[in-house]
């Protein structure tokens, strides 16, 4: 397969960037987005150019690590899979693809395709967790029951891995899903009711801070998500937001 | 945004429930008018809470335009927005400031009158003429009037059809900010698509039917 990438190229956070096209050839269907791009680096390795930088690590859909915004759409054309997981049979001989990063205030470019998701960290610090003593008395989980439908639906907010593509997908760059997930996963479980009224309000808190854009209910980030996690969490995160603000 | 537009929704229908009675009976057009136009607590009260909602609205929708377009400083060279979302849902701004050039023409075709005839020029008899208490109400012979000019009613089904575009994703898009999903959102969905076509419609096919029967003058 012979292809035509256009790359966002910027030399570190500071540099203004461009769009650098790449002709590759050689390329199977059988090979992964990332694999495609190792294949380009080589030949840049090769010719004593700087290689493409970009996210990877697990290779395997469960790290959150890739990102790629490509041909417009974040993790590609494919859906529920992650950049790593998306096949080259997806394009066609001759193709253009356009890769870009995932673009949002809160999330700035570090070198080329690679941008700082830290933010992510930082609201899921601001409350996505729940304090337990560990000093040797600590109650097993499994001793308090939960309903089977809420732990189902804690489970799959639970799947968020936190790639960002939700930001990227939106045309607001809001971190609504994502944060609606962390707060969905403890929110549903008895666990996390003690420390539920300031765990909202300080991840909604951090997440303003971090400059991401509002929900307006676009959608798109449900459909884009790899891991198909519900706008369910939205509603759900904005009625515990509702209640914790009346609850002071 | 989202409680502003709810109000909103609700007015809508409030507003088509009267407009309609002018296809229907000319006489419960004028009676219903006449009590809106004069009711000590619809225009003391509710009138300003309505004005404030419409201003609150707009005033909202550009506060979360400008915070969401400053979340994303540098702009995609490629971006689908299509494969995910509907247009309607990524163009609310464009579809609203459309809705709000129309309330400005609307303001200047009905409210501006009115409020210069009852409370500047004093006349609350709501009658053709003041001083004919035979005359009848004028209340449907002036919107009769307004809807004489072909561009007018071009502006007005435009301005409507752009309404129906915004309330597709606005009303449904509402019950989610709140925090309404469950068992019954899917229904409530389906009310709110079914609103969102049919009372904008129902504006058209008044202004229409205004337009093509016209009182013999």
């Amino acid at each position: 397969m012979k292809l035509t990438l256009k790359i966002w190229r910027q030399a570190n956070a500071q540099a203004k960037g461009q769009m650098v096209t790449y002709p590759i050839d050689g390329i199977e269907g059988d090979m992964s987005f990332l694999e495609m791009l190792d294949v380009l680096n080589e030949d840049l390795i090769n010719k004593g150019e700087e290689p493409v930088v970009f996210d990877h690590d697990c290779r395997e859909g469960i790290c959150g690590s890739c990102s790629l915004q490509i041909n417009g759409e974040p993790h590609g054309p494919d859906r529920l899979v992650t950049t790593c997981q998306l096949h080259m049979r997806m394009f066609n001989d001759g193709d253009e693809i356009v890769i870009e990063p995932f673009r949002a205030k809160a999330f700035p470019v570090i070198k080329d395709l690679m941008v700082d998701r830290s933010s992510f960290d930082r609201i899921q610090q601001a409350g996505g967790y729940i304090s337990v003593n560990t000093s040797g008395n600590t109650i097993d989980a499994n001793a308090i029951p939960v309903e089977k439908e809420d732990a189902d639906d804690s489970f799959y907010a639970a799947t968020c891995i936190g790639c960002g593509a939700c930001v990227a997908a939106c045309k607001n760059a809001s971190a609504m899903l994502f944060t609606s997930a962390k707060i969905s996963q403890y929110a549903l479980l008895p666990q996390g009711q003690v420390e539920a009224t300031t765990r909202v309000l300080n991840m909604v808190e951090q997440m303003d801070k971090e400059g991401f854009g509002n929900c307006t209910n676009t959608g798109a980030c449900e459909i884009e998500c790899p891991k198909g996690i519900s706008l369910e969490n939205i509603a759900r995160m904005n009625r515990e937001y509702l209640s914790a603000s009346l609850e002071g | 945004m989202a409680l502003s537009g709810l109000f909103l929704v609700f007015f809508l229908g409030q507003h088509f429930t009267i407009n309609v009675t002018s296809v229907i009976s000319p006489d419960t057009f004028n009676e219903w008018s006449h009590f809106m136009g004069t009711n000590l607590l619809v225009q003391a009260v509710l009138q300003p809470i309505l004005i404030f909602g419409v201003i609150f609205h707009f005033v909202m929708g550009f506060i979360l335009e400008i915070r969401n377009r400053n979340a994303r400083a540098i702009k995609y060279k490629s971006y689908k927005g299509n494969t995910n979302s509907t247009w309607a849902s990524r163009n609310m701004i464009i579809s609203g400031l459309v809705i709000l050039a129309f309330l400005g023409l609307h303001f200047y075709d009905f409210w501006a009158p009115e409020m210069n005839i009852k409370y500047f020029k004093g006349d609350m008899s709501g009658l053709l003429d003041p001083d004919d208490v035979n005359s009848g109400f004028r209340y449907y012979e002036e919107l009769v009037h307004k809807f004489e000019s072909p561009i007018r009613v071009g502006i007005y089904c435009l301005a409507f059809i752009l309404l129906a575009v915004h309330l597709w994703h606005g009303f449904a898009s509402s019950f989610q900010s709140v925090g309404f999903n469950n068992k019954y959102s899917k229904a409530l969905k389906g009310f709110t698509k079914f609103y969102a076509v049919a009372i904008p419609l129902g504006f058209i096919f008044i202004a229409l039917y205004l337009h093509f029967n016209q009182l013999p003058h």
